[in-house]
């Protein structure tokens, strides 16, 4: 299979901050709103560069986002940030009304999403903020991989015109793309072809859907891997071409069942090409404190789950 | 600049207007829509500088208005469409399937004179904040207006805003409340205190104003004082005394009206009290 090397160890969050900068740089309307979190968001990176295009709400979300709304008419680009259960749940009325049905151009920021939040514990650690923003008409949903990705969508999602949600994470984790990999709002990252299941992986978990590749290639089984880095708007072609070829499914996130990727696939393969599908990702369960990958493991998110999975779905696939 | 005779009667054209696209569409909200068409009518065509003919949502270079309580969008519809932004006759699609004139505000469907939907409460100071920050940046000396109700403001958003824009100095603002006294479940006194507003709106370090909101003439001076008291360092409030359905003997200071549509019968016995001055659509 394709090689995937560590390249180094840092958080998502971190590609955010710096791809915030460059879309400051690029676009002089490009502005920063935070709610008394910009170290942890990263969002003092921006605030350190252009202190004039830096917005301190303090701890007051909802305003947060209503502001945003307001300064994106006159075609200010906003970015507003906070921990994902804050700037998604907790505004999630203001989001709705002032956001996605008055199409607003703000950039919502949701960093320490998922388990790997940590020690924190259940109050912070969204896993339900996918659902929540894809459920939104007008809603872009991204949930980068790695840090390489972050900066990335961030800078994306800048020049991209209408409300977007990017999804963040707090721990170090592999960084295994580079600069030039390339990246499209709504295109599908293939990255490894394989002919007897489909993988796709958004977020944290594509690194651990690469690491369980690599098992089941010693057992013989070609995977294919995809990275769905954009939730919403789905590409649908990428996904049916794959499964056509594969015959079964395995999707991987660090998210609920009900409203992640895994149920955006389900939806769009039962209604052109049902499949067997097996998810791994949290099956309606609240979070708990303890260390990032100690928790993923508990919750079954990690490489060794992933190849269960696979090995499930492709006896579902032979039995057929 | 108009008289205050003329400013009157655009307002009770605007009240029989009011009254006329509620009964039509048997549906929607008279009494706040009624005590709001004296503002209505001296923002529009007095006080604010705006471009009905060119509007733009950017609302560059001129002043920008959000209605904040998004039920009291006849009012609102009929002020637009008499000011020019759209055509008159789109008043009788009110809260019709395929119509612009949705019941609540919506920038969905490309109204003119709306910039963003409300309806769900306790939003439009913020979104408000968020035009008036833009402008300081943009350098843009034209203002912002918002209008609330006294009952929205249980909002907690709404105390957000107000923390912000009194330590922020968003000093190109004006917030208007409409203090009615009337909400759906009854006095606003009844269902959660909202009385020493001045006093609470001082402490969050804003300028503020008060007047009848229903006195055409003491509503224009003050909206002007208003206009003087900006870029002073304080985001200014206007606490704005009005009876709930003003204008109609029968719906005054009942909140009963809040949300309620009259009957033909009942739309014929106020109509007979506002005499038609601009001619109905």
């Amino acid at each position: 299979m394709k090689e995937y090397k560590i390249l180094a160890e840092k958080d998502t969050r971190s590609g955010f901050g710096e791809g915030l900068v460059v879309a400051g740089k690029e676009n002089p309307n490009v502005v920063a709103l935070c709610a008394d979190l910009s170290p942890s968001v990263r969002m003092d990176l921006f605030q350190k560069e252009f202190p004039e295009r830096f917005i301190e709400v303090g701890i007051a979300e909802s305003n947060m986002i209503s502001i945003a709304s307001g300064m994106a008419l006159s075609g200010k680009v906003p970015f507003v940030g906070s921990f994902a259960a804050f700037s998604t749940g907790r505004t999630y009325d203001q989001i709705r009304q002032s956001v996605a049905y008055s199409d607003t151009n703000v950039k919502i920021a949701g960093s320490h999403a998922g388990l790997t939040l940590g020690e924190d514990g259940a109050t912070h650690q969204i896993l339900e903020d996918i659902g929540l923003m894809k459920m939104l008409p007008n809603m872009v949903v991204i949930n980068p991989c790695d840090f390489t990705q972050a900066k990335q969508a961030t800078i994306a999602a800048a020049k991209f015109s209408g409300p977007v949600y990017i999804r963040y994470g707090r721990p170090k984790v592999p960084v295994f793309l580079t600069e030039d990999t390339p990246f499209e709002i709504g295109k599908a990252l293939l990255l490894n072809e394989g002919k007897d299941v489909s993988i796709f992986a958004t977020g944290h978990l594509v690194w651990q859907a690469i690491l369980a590749a690599q098992e089941l290639e010693k057992e013989g089984i070609q995977a294919e891997i995809i990275n769905i880095h954009t939730i919403k708007p789905l590409d649908n072609e990428a996904v049916l071409n794959s499964v056509r070829k594969t015959g079964c499914v395995v999707t991987c996130e660090e998210h609920e069942y009900n409203g992640g990727l895994g149920d955006s696939i389900a939806q769009l393969l039962a209604r052109n090409l049902p499949s067997p599908m097996e998810y791994v990702g949290v099956d309606d369960k609240f979070g708990e404190s303890g260390k990032p990958m100690q928790l993923m493991e508990k919750y079954g998110l990690d490489a060794k789950n992933i190849v269960l999975a696979t090995k499930k779905v492709i006896q579902r696939k032979n039995n057929r | 600049m108009k008289t205050i005779k003329e400013l009157q009667d655009i307002a009770t054209q605007i009240r029989r207007d009011v009254l006329r696209m509620i009964c039509s569409a048997n549906s929607g909200h008279p009494g706040g829509s009624l005590d709001c068409a004296d503002l209505l009518t001296a923002l529009y065509f007095e006080v604010m500088d705006v471009e009905p003919k060119n509007f733009t949502r950017e609302g560059t270079e001129e002043d920008m208005f959000f209605l904040s309580i998004g039920h009291i969008a006849p009012v609102w519809y009929s002020a637009l469409a008499r000011r020019g932004y759209f055509p008159i006759k789109e008043l009788a699609t009110l809260r019709q399937m395929g119509s612009r004139l949705q019941g609540h505000p919506s920038y969905h469907f490309k109204l003119e004179g709306v910039r963003v939907a409300s309806g769900s409460l306790g939003q439009g100071l913020s979104v408000g904040i968020g035009a008036a920050l833009a402008k300081k940046m943009d350098n843009d000396k034209k203002l912002v207006f918002t209008l609330h109700g006294d009952g929205e403001i249980e909002e907690g958003q709404i105390w957000e805003a107000a923390m912000f824009a009194g330590a922020n100095k968003v000093d190109n603002l004006i917030a208007i409340i409409d203090v009615n006294h009337a909400q759906i479940d009854g006095r606003t006194e009844e269902v959660c205190d909202s009385s020493s507003l001045k006093e609470k709106f001082l402490a969050f370090k804003w300028e503020v104003k008060e007047c009848n909101g229903n006195d055409m003439q003491e509503l224009v001076s003050t909206l002007k004082e208003c206009k003087q008291s900006c870029f002073k360092g304080k985001p200014v409030m206007l606490l704005m005394n009005t009876k709930m359905g003003y204008g109609v003997d029968f719906m005054l200071d009942d909140n009963g009206w809040h949300g309620k549509a009259p009957s033909e019968e009942q739309t014929k016995q106020a109509l007979a009290q506002l005499q038609e001055t601009l001619g109905d659509y």
